[in-house]
């Protein structure tokens, strides 16, 4: 296989070319160059590691780590996510389009993770400042040590969600099952429904603010407490 | 790690390309797992003759017979299956229409017969043999070595029937030997695969060696597929069975277990081992990764999902009926 040549608007069919080609073209990509992708069939690590603002969209399902570590790029999935899409993400925006399996956007430090469906277990795990907006419902341990950033969930919340967070902010329209430890309802205060307005605009949803109840950390599981000085 | 395929045929019409499509998740499944392979197939015509028992074995002293031979024919190219036929012929002169084949390190026999006959006249013919499956339409193929290469020695891409499970295998709980390789199937007509590692196998183990049950490894699926056994010998149903061993079982887990009747998929509280479902009206596959599913017919239409944790996912199928189309779907 030859080196991808790189137009302002390039087509890959993965049935043609192999990942590797793919994701060395993209990181050589000039920035607002466009690019579509045929036939992923669930490839692993399809459009990972992009470090500029070109444009991906794939048309199809994919798998594991898709659009990994992404920095600029907007990366935009017509089908499902494989574990782990968006995970460590820094900025720009991804969007799934199908549903997406277990640990979508975990440890993600910015930028905005969209899907449409349902997100599986452990969406936005260890996230550190990534907005991720999910259509559907998310499965169990979702937000587990959240740290930074919004998790906007329009469905329900399976159990677990939310143990030992920090300081990310959980937005939830249906159920909750079970609460994780240190996580508990707050108050929905002007900011939090100026910031969950934007983030369901900035994701073409338009359901009312209102219909969303607020989720945070207790602060009573990872602050230091000065009665438990002894202990060390 | 572990890849899991298995297909569940709604439609008849696709029962001769069982083995081309399962071949094909297989493939994939090698990703996962490329020490061992093993395929579990319902109603192969060409090794699973209607009316008869079949049993499937692994070891034992057979020489290097090939192909298929019956106890009454003596063609040159089949002589070592046809020995081995002759040896199991002899050990009990009521079984009738005997013959073997051999698909690389497994051994089948069918016979006109009741399956218990069968299995014990295998056992009296071939010394240290293991018997890897029984029943009246299952036959398990299995050994180590590449999935790929396994699968050619099966002629998996010849092999019909209505369904499938496979497995390829990356051992984390026992050694890599044809007897540690999925699937295990250990009651008539069952099979289980399986993702993950269960940590306390060595307790149940004890409890059902108390209740007299007899284990052929040190593999821990092995005790998964003693415990399902037992309970359904009790006269649990899948879905029962399967909720029990949710109870009783630790460890990760993604299992994917099928009789004559279900086709069924269950996974541990925690859920970190994969799996994903697709359902069509012509099938239901489930796969261990999206990739092994590219390949089946109506996929892109398919309702894809993963199945929730400690959720029992059961399809079955009328045993009275012998159409495919009466499957039926039940979740939950």
């Amino acid at each position: 296989m030859g080196t991808l040549s790189v137009d302002q608007s390039t087509r890959v069919d993965l049935r043609q070319r192999t990942v590797t080609d793919l994701n060395q073209a993209l990181h050589q990509a000039p920035a607002g160059s466009q690019w579509e992708v045929l036939h992923p069939d669930g490839q692993h690590a399809i459009a990972a590691g992009l470090a500029a603002p070109i444009t991906v969209k794939i048309e199809g399902h994919v798998g594991y780590f898709a659009a990994g570590m992404n920095e600029e790029a907007s990366v935009e999935i017509s089908g499902n996510a494989g574990v782990g899409v968006a995970e460590n993400m820094m900025s720009g925006r991804v969007h799934v389009h199908g549903s997406a399996s277990q640990s979508a956007g975990a440890t993600a430090h910015g930028g905005l993770l969209v899907i449409d469906g349902d997100a599986a277990a452990r969406c936005g795990i260890s996230m550190k400042g990534v907005n991720i907006v999910v259509g559907g419902g998310v499965g169990h341990m979702s937000a587990f040590m959240a740290q930074a950033g919004a998790l906007v969930i329009c469905g329900d919340a399976g159990d677990g969600l939310g143990d030992s967070i920090y300081e990310a902010r959980l937005y939830v329209r249906g159920k909750v099952g079970q609460l994780g430890a240190d996580c508990v309802a707050k108050e929905m205060r002007p900011e939090h429904l100026a910031e969950l307005s934007g983030l369901l605009a900035q994701a073409g949803l338009d359901h009312d603010p209102a219909e969303f109840r607020r989720y945070g950390s207790a602060r009573q599981l990872y602050n230091f407490h000065v009665e438990n000085a002894f202990a060390y | 790690m572990c890849g899991i395929a298995g297909l569940h045929f709604r439609d008849p019409a696709l029962a001769p390309r069982l083995g081309e499509l399962l071949g094909g998740m297989l493939r994939q499944a090698a990703g996962r797992g490329n020490d061992s392979a093993g395929v579990g197939l319902y109603a192969d015509p060409a090794t699973v003759p209607p009316g008869q028992s079949t049993i499937c074995l692994l070891g034992g002293d057979v020489g290097d017979a090939s192909d298929v031979g019956d106890a009454s024919a003596g063609s040159a190219a089949n002589g070592s299956a046809n020995s081995v036929a002759s040896l199991v012929a002899a050990a009990d002169p009521t079984l009738e229409q005997v013959t073997a084949g051999r698909f690389g390190q497994s051994l089948v026999l069918t016979a006109r017969a009741p399956e218990a006959a069968l299995e014990a006249a295998a056992l009296a013919a071939l010394p240290g043999a293991v018997v890897i499956s029984r029943g009246q339409s299952l036959t398990v193929l299995k050994g180590t070595g590449e999935p790929e290469a396994l699968a050619a020695d099966w002629r998996l891409a010849d092999r019909g029937g209505w369904q499938g499970v496979a497995h390829t295998r990356m051992a984390t709980e026992s050694a890599v030997t044809p007897g540690g390789s999925h699937p295990f199937s250990v009651g008539s007509d069952q099979c289980l695969v399986h993702n993950g590692s269960f940590s306390n196998h060595e307790s149940i183990r004890k409890t059902l060696v108390k209740k007299g049950i007899r284990f052929d490894s040190l593999n821990d699926t092995e005790v998964g597929a003693r415990f399902v056994a037992d309970r359904l010998a009790d006269g649990a149903t899948m879905r029962q069975a399967l909720t029990d061993l949710t109870r009783v079982f630790d460890g990760f887990y993604t299992l994917l277990v099928s009789s004559a009747t279900a086709f069924a998929v269950v996974r541990d509280a925690i859920a970190c081992k994969p799996a994903i479902v697709a359902e069509t009206p012509q099938l239901v596959a489930v796969a261990s990764e999206y990739r092994y599913l590219t390949g089946l017919p109506g996929i892109e239409t398919a309702r894809i999902f993963e199945p929730d944790p400690e959720v029992v996912y059961v399809w079955e199928r009328s045993p009275s009926t012998s159409q495919l189309a009466s499957t039926s779907a039940s979740a939950r």
